[in-house]
């Protein structure tokens, strides 16, 4: 699978089509996020598989999002798997990135990372290598949905009492790119109190999810606590998926409907 | 175009988190918990996430301060160290080495706490080591 990849990034230097290739490298003994440019060895290039397959995975959209505000006019080759390419497609669509300027290249997640993830699409439209694994269903979601009601507020406030307001959730978020955050508001989160306001923090944090979140789980993992973040994003996605039929990042150039601004059509 | 994300471990406690530094052109713009670290494994703590943000501050001391006149003023490494030895000196034979004590830190490391407990006992002859944690 790597050596498609390497195949690919070196075509693509080689016609001139990328400045820098955005990618994954095992350095000094750790699966390191990598800007590969022309000429480089391609030798330790890797795709974020150690123990389990994906668990070194890094947010390289967002980082391709730092780069790319400093060399606007360059384009950059990045890695990307199905929640990249969802997350790809939203940050076109938000004018963070430009389309023109990025060239994705495609792996598809492997089954077992596939139903580990929960994922609804574990593979790019544009695949380079690996397999189209199936989509698997929430039951992460339902088995929360299964409680009571007073079972499932004391399920959530028992996860968000957990918190350190380390604002990791938000900070590896390839999604979160507002200048003005509403986690640092000081009406909704007072600022240098610790532990946090709950729910309110969660809240704030899962209603600003609605229409973002693509479903990549880093969240989850980039939590020292373990609060089951994804569950909870991933109910807001369903909630979208079912009122209003979106689905982040899936059809390319549609905004979410709660972001858009415009009259309602009579009987619709 | 220079982008890098450079290993490194965090300065803040005694933990030892990894992090990669995201350097653009020279300037650090961003940390990232290194997630095949067996310390953090991914996570980091507030302080941590915001690592690359001290590193640039103009508050930093770049060089030793010495109060003359009863104004802090730069120095040079030479100057403070024989001032700082020479004071020592003076009052632990003026009073003896247990009027002297020595507060190490979290943010150094385990060889360097050592180092100083070292030259506590060793060198000044006293057990009066602590932790800047009960300062």
């Amino acid at each position: 699978m790597i050596d498609a990849i390497k195949e690919k990034v070196k075509e693509l230097f080689d016609s001139g089509d990328i400045k820098g290739f955005l990618g994954l490298a095992m350095q000094n003994g750790h699966v390191a996020p990598h800007l590969y440019k022309k000429g480089d060895e391609l030798d330790d290039m890797v795709l974020g598989d150690v123990d389990k397959p994906g668990d070194a995975r890094y947010p390289l959209n967002k980082y391709l999002m730092n780069i790319a505000s400093a060399y606007p006019e360059d384009t950059f080759g990045v890695l990307v798997r199905g929640c990249d390419e969802r997350g790809l497609s939203t940050l076109y669509t938000w004018n963070q990135l430009k389309k023109n300027n990025v060239v994705p290249v495609g792996i598809g997640c492997p089954q077992e990372l596939a139903d580990s993830c929960e994922c609804s699409k574990p593979y790019p439209e544009d695949m380079v290598a690996g397999e189209k694994a199936e989509g698997h269903e929430d039951t992460s979601v339902a088995e929360v949905d299964a409680l009571v009601l007073s079972d499932k507020f004391s399920y959530w406030m028992d996860e968000f009492v957990k918190c350190i307001k380390c604002y990791g959730c938000s900070n590896i978020c390839p999604m979160c790119f507002c200048n003005d955050c509403s986690l640092k508001c000081d009406e909704l989160v007072k600022r240098g109190e610790i532990p946090p306001e709950i729910p309110v923090f969660h809240h704030t944090r899962a209603m600003h999810m609605v229409g973002r979140c693509i479903d990549c789980g880093l969240c989850q993992d980039a939590c020292p606590s373990n609060i089951p973040l994804r569950t909870l994003y991933k109910k807001v996605n369903s909630i979208m998926d079912e009122q209003f039929d979106f689905q982040t990042g899936l059809r390319p150039g549609l905004r979410s409907p709660l972001n858009k601004i415009e009259p309602v059509e009579e009987g619709k | 175009m220079d982008y890098r994300t450079v290993l490194t471990t965090c300065t803040y406690c005694g933990c030892g988190c990894n992090i990669f530094l995201e350097v653009l052109d020279g300037e650090p713009i961003g940390t990232i918990p290194c997630k095949t670290s067996p310390v953090n494994e991914g996570k980091l703590c507030i302080k941590g996430w915001n690592l690359h943000e001290f590193i640039r501050n103009k508050g930093r001391l770049t060089s030793p301060l010495l109060r003359k006149n009863g104004k802090l003023e730069e120095a040079t490494w030479d100057e403070a160290l024989e001032f700082t030895a020479s004071k020592l000196k003076e009052i632990k034979e003026k009073n003896g080495s247990d009027s002297i004590g020595f507060l190490t830190s979290a943010r150094v490391t385990n060889e360097e706490n050592y180092l100083l407990q070292k030259f506590a006992r060793g060198g000044v002859g006293t057990n009066n080591v602590d932790h800047c944690a009960r300062l």
